[in-house]
């Protein structure tokens, strides 16, 4: 009886028999129910980009245009401007005028992340979203820079949840300060509107002892 | 018979709306969005995030798609799950043209958005060029969670029948317009470096 030998082992998987449930039941923010929740996520994920701004509301973008040059799948423009130096945007000479990211192309790779000289650009961990039509996909500056409160702006098609814009930066580069010894326990970011001057990173062993591993939640 | 003759030329909305049609109407559109079949397209590496979609940690047999057909005869949702080349572009068409309405296209991926960061000859800068795409999901490659919310989206648009309006009235797809480029009579030479 070959047969029910296999439905035997797949009813013991059930949960009335304590079998675990192995599916995520994430259904995009319609159902919103209890079962309607995200995995969780490593806290270096590559998500929805945003643009940060410092603890006084200055913008950390140059318009250097760096992030642009090394992006390769050229999906971000951007046009640098002279301050006004009555009113000026960033601290500093310059600051991005035009910041456009075409995420029908952006293949969230981050290396906009390593190379932009002031943290302006980091990634949230949101990556539930999708468009309806191709306009709606190209983020502005206004849809970019981070609000008042230093947390990211939430379009209609995005589906954000508890936990996704915290700590959109700070942990997001490959290349962390801890990574070489002379910067151990240094503060390796400037501060941010929000959250503040992060703590320094711990050295390598010690971040090695106390990371956790990521697990999907069980229920 | 006029009943009939409307039902017959123009199908349910030819059919004087009372309280019993309005209610069969909503049913009609309930069960196309909670049975979509999808037509299996898979191309390139958003094909093993469609499977793993599809497989027991996301499960979309929660939503009624557990069935990839392989024959899009069958289907109703095209998942174009990769990049398209310009070879694969009328095979596609095609596979679009055989699946019955009322269908919809789901671009999934960056690839099948735009091209992604191929941007080069090979490959069709957007599969909206050849087909009406419903909704884009972005990513290379999208998760599953971005996969289920882009097919969550299209649902609720099935429910509300919005886009089979907008299709009837534009006669097209979604924001899709295509249009033959004009033949120059004299052949035109491709100036490299020339100024």
């Amino acid at each position: 009886m070959g047969l029910f030998e296999g439905f035997a082992i797949t009813a013991r998987q059930h949960r009335f028999f304590g079998g675990e449930r192995v599916t995520n039941e994430y259904s995009g923010g319609r159902t919103r129910d209890q079962h309607d929740q995200k995995e969780a996520k490593p806290e270096r994920v590559h998500g929805r980009h945003v643009l940060n701004r410092y603890e006084d509301g200055m913008e950390k973008c140059i318009g250097c245009e760096l992030c642009a040059g090394v992006c390769p799948a050229k999906c971000i423009y951007v046009r640098g401007k002279d301050n006004d130096p009555e009113n000026p945007t960033s601290p500093g000479e310059r600051f991005g005028f035009v910041y456009e990211i075409n995420y029908l192309r952006c293949i969230h790779c981050d290396l906009c992340v390593e190379a932009c000289p002031t943290e302006a650009i980091t990634e949230s961990k949101l990556f539930e979203f999708s468009f309806l039509n191709r306009t709606d996909a190209i983020y502005t500056k206004t849809e970019l820079v981070v609000g008042d409160d230093g947390r990211p702006q939430q379009m209609p098609w995005e589906d954000w949840r508890e936990g996704d814009d915290t700590n959109t930066s700070a942990w997001m580069r490959a290349t962390a300060p801890s990574g070489s010894a002379e910067f151990e326990g240094q503060v390796g970011w400037s501060g941010e509107l929000g959250y503040g001057v992060r703590a320094p990173e711990p050295a390598q062993p010690e971040r090695d002892a106390t990371t956790k591993t990521v697990k999907a939640v069980r229920r | 018979m006029g009943l009939v003759q409307d039902i017959l030329d123009e199908g349910f909305s030819g059919i004087q709306h009372n309280f019993i049609t309005a209610r069969l109407e909503d049913l009609v559109r309930w069960s196309r969005a909670r049975s979509s079949w999808p037509a299996s397209f898979g191309l390139a590496c958003c094909a093993i995030e469609m499977m793993a979609t599809g497989a027991a940690h996301y499960d979309i047999s929660r939503f009624g798609m557990e069935v990839f057909r392989a024959s899009p005869r069958q289907a109703d949702i095209m998942i174009v799950a990769g990049r398209v080349s310009q070879k694969m572009a009328p095979v596609l068409r095609q596979v679009y043209d055989q699946m019955m309405e009322p269908k919809w296209v789901i671009s999934m991926g960056v690839c099948a958005s735009s091209g992604g960061m191929f941007n080069n000859y090979a490959i069709v800068q957007g599969v909206d060029q050849v087909v009406p795409v419903d909704v884009y999901a972005p990513g290379c490659p999208p998760t599953p969670e971005t996969l289920i919310h882009a097919i969550e989206t299209l649902h609720g648009l099935i429910e509300t029948g919005e886009l089979l309006k907008r299709r009837v009235a534009s006669g097209s797809g979604a924001n899709v317009h295509v249009e033959a480029a004009p033949v120059p009579s004299q052949p035109v030479p491709v100036m490299l470096g020339a100024r």
